[in-house]
């Protein structure tokens, strides 16, 4: 009951003092304000990393082989046979050998930027491709050496004007005959080239050959579930050893390593940012602290009235923390929809200045909470050295005070 | 038998500087309950330090001062906040009203402080207001009051808890002769109805309508009586030619009674 009547006293009070609150709440407004919306923009940014990252396949590793052991090599077989003993862990596993010289011909165009890798037939499910035309590469290709291949969306479109499959393309001196295309991956046709959409996959025990190869230095793996990036890692690296006998003939590295990477990068730049937002914050306290013992000062007959009357110094303390607590309360509110304001804005903006990039900057209710529960713990810490100043007063100075 | 207010010896010495100002000075008395009295004196005489210690807005530095038996001088702070609020009603010279507050706000006070619930609070000042014949100001600011309404407010305010004693500091300092006499009879109504008023004033025809005087000079008592005699009162020229008319007064008074 004392608590509704000390809130609705604080109020009136800053009701009638409204200029003076609003300009007090000021510091707290903008670093409410700022934090809101640097949080929502880390979340943005992260969020926006990690589709782009699930795009490419969140939970795939590349291996790559370096060591050359006289005796032993780990053969395709063997690798093939790790992914199957660790169901848990490890999902499919696909050779990933890049094309060494070979330009891209069609016709009297070439396409230089167009990358020529060596797969098996279980590639281009795993990198979530699908097929749009024709057929994807099959066991009895890569069993058989067929110079064979399904090309991006990028080439099927500049170099075949959508009607690829059947026709043939020329890699260097080696021809390939289309048996697909790949639908699109990227959403702007604009900057297919060189990218994910601008590849021909081809059966890589055609590109051993065409390499001069007899061992697969390059894998894709997939793993189970990405919540088990380590030990699909481990298995991988532990199988590799067991051959080569030393850790620096082989890496494994996997993409969600990559992610977490990136998100402590993203965070920490976001911690940093928050925390100098939150210098606004101290000097919004610092301003709420000096209102307060202005105001305590204007009020001490009021003080003195009020202790007269039967008022405990705890009353009195309370009554001033209250209204400290108050005045940043409202700063905090402003701040919080201002701050999801400028949010909303920058989200709309954000297309408009990076064409193809949308950043959905959402703050989340957990930074609204943290920063309401701090606006009103600094209200409540920087009033309560004058609430005491106020609480302590001597009643019959105060009684006398002009 | 305990009385309301019982001083034993009771001292309070400020130190200023090197010298020390002995503003109450082994000051013992016992002021009944149902009294009137009025605590006279000049400015210095001590008079505002006794009100303070009787209004538990001070303790003693020496001596004994028990309120209803209890002993002031041995309570925490929260304790004499406690007294002053269910024992004590104060009127100030300047009112004392809070200006933010319309009249049932600032007569509600006290009663925020003892924690009465919101709707008894509320029917509990209309009725003190209305007691004051304020009942149709209830919603008013105290700005919009004149001085002696400002007065009836602060009295309505010392009344709101029904308290014993009454403490009017200077009550008609800041009015007119005819406003003054109006918020006098009202005091005096008071303490026919049971309150113990104590009256500190240093004006003359105001302390010779109470009963008892207490006259302080230099933090002694110098006089303790009935207002008949010429020692209870200040001396200067204008108050010896009001004392001849009013002992002519008493004397028609007594012819015809």
């Amino acid at each position: 009951m004392l608590l509704l009547d000390t809130f609705v006293l604080a109020l009136k009070n800053i009701w009638s003092n409204k200029m003076r609150t609003i300009l007090t709440m000021l510091g707290i407004i903008i670093g409410v304000t700022a934090v809101i919306v640097i949080v929502g923009l880390g979340n943005g940014m992260t969020e926006s990393v990690r589709q782009s990252f699930s795009a490419m396949g969140i939970n795939s590793m590349s291996v790559s082989i370096w060591g050359r052991n006289s005796s032993r090599n780990a053969s395709v077989d063997y690798m093939y046979g790790v992914v199957e003993d660790n169901p848990h862990y490890l999902r499919s596993i696909s050779p990933y050998l890049q094309l060494t010289g070979g330009t891209v011909k069609e016709g009297r165009e070439t396409y230089r930027y167009t990358g020529v890798y060596g797969v098996n037939e279980d590639y281009t499910d795993m990198a979530n491709y699908t097929i749009a035309d024709g057929r994807g590469l099959q066991y009895m290709d890569v069993k058989e050496n067929r110079y064979v291949c399904v090309i991006g969306d990028y080439l099927a479109r500049e170099a075949f004007n959508g009607n690829a499959v059947g026709e043939d393309i020329k890699v260097g001196p080696y021809r390939f005959k289309i048996v697909g295309v790949l639908a699109a991956k990227g959403s702007d046709p604009e900057l297919q080239e060189g990218g994910e959409d601008d590849r021909i996959y081809i059966p890589y025990t055609v590109a051993m050959k065409i390499n001069k190869t007899n061992v697969v230095d390059s894998y894709t793996v997939i793993m189970a579930d990405e919540n088990v990036a380590n030990q699909a890692k481990a298995t991988i690296e532990e199988a590799l050893f067991a051959i080569y006998q030393d850790e620096d003939t082989y890496y494994v590295y996997s993409m969600s390593e990559l992610l977490e990477q990136m998100n402590q990068t993203i965070s920490m730049v976001v911690m940093v940012l928050t925390l100098i937002a939150g210098i606004s914050l101290l000097v919004g306290g610092i301003g709420i602290m000096n209102i307060m013992l202005v105001s305590v000062s204007e009020r001490t007959r009021e003080i003195g009235i009020r202790k007269a009357m039967g008022a405990r110094e705890r009353t009195i303390l309370f009554q001033f923390v209250v209204e400290a607590g108050t005045t940043s309360a409202l700063g905090g509110v402003l701040g919080i929809l201002l701050g999801y304001g400028l949010s909303a804005a920058a989200t709309a903006m954000v297309p408009m200045i990076m064409p193809g990039e949308s950043v959905a900057i959402s703050p989340g209710t957990n930074a609204v909470l943290v920063s309401f529960g701090i606006s009103v713990g600094i209200g409540v810490v920087f009033g309560y050295l004058p609430a005491r100043r106020a609480a302590r007063l001597n009643p019959i100075e105060a009684l006398r005070y002009e | 038998m305990s009385a309301l207010i019982e001083f034993n010896e009771v001292c309070k010495f400020y130190h200023m500087g090197d010298t020390v100002v002995k503003a109450l000075d082994h000051v013992t008395m016992r002021i009944e309950a149902g009294e009137f009295v009025a605590i006279v004196g000049q400015s210095g005489s001590g008079k505002s330090t006794c009100m303070n210690i009787i209004g538990c807005l001070d303790v003693p530095t020496a001596g004994t001062y028990k309120l209803k038996g209890r002993d002031v001088g041995k309570m925490r702070r929260n304790e004499l906040a406690a007294v002053r609020n269910e024992m004590l009603g104060f009127v100030f010279q300047q009112y004392n009203l809070l200006p933010k507050l319309n009249l049932m706000g600032n007569v509600e006070v006290p009663l925020i402080y003892a924690r009465v619930p919101r709707s008894q609070r509320r029917a509990r000042a209309k009725a003190v207001l209305e007691q004051v014949g304020l009942g149709d100001k209830l919603r008013s600011k105290p700005n919009q009051l004149s001085g002696g309404q400002q007065q009836r407010v602060s009295i309505a305010r010392a009344l709101v808890r029904n308290p014993p004693l009454i403490l009017a500091d200077e009550p008609t300092g800041a009015l007119d002769t005819h406003t003054g006499r109006e918020v006098l009879a009202m005091l005096q109504e008071l303490n026919r109805q049971g309150h113990t008023v104590i009256l500190i004033t240093h004006d003359n025809t105001i302390a010779m309508q109470a009963p008892r005087i207490i006259r302080l000079e230099d933090g002694r008592i110098v006089y303790d009586g009935d207002a008949r005699s010429r020692e209870a009162f200040v001396a200067s020229p204008l108050f010896e030619a009001q004392m001849e008319e009013m002992q002519k007064m008493r004397a028609q008074e007594g012819g015809a009674g």
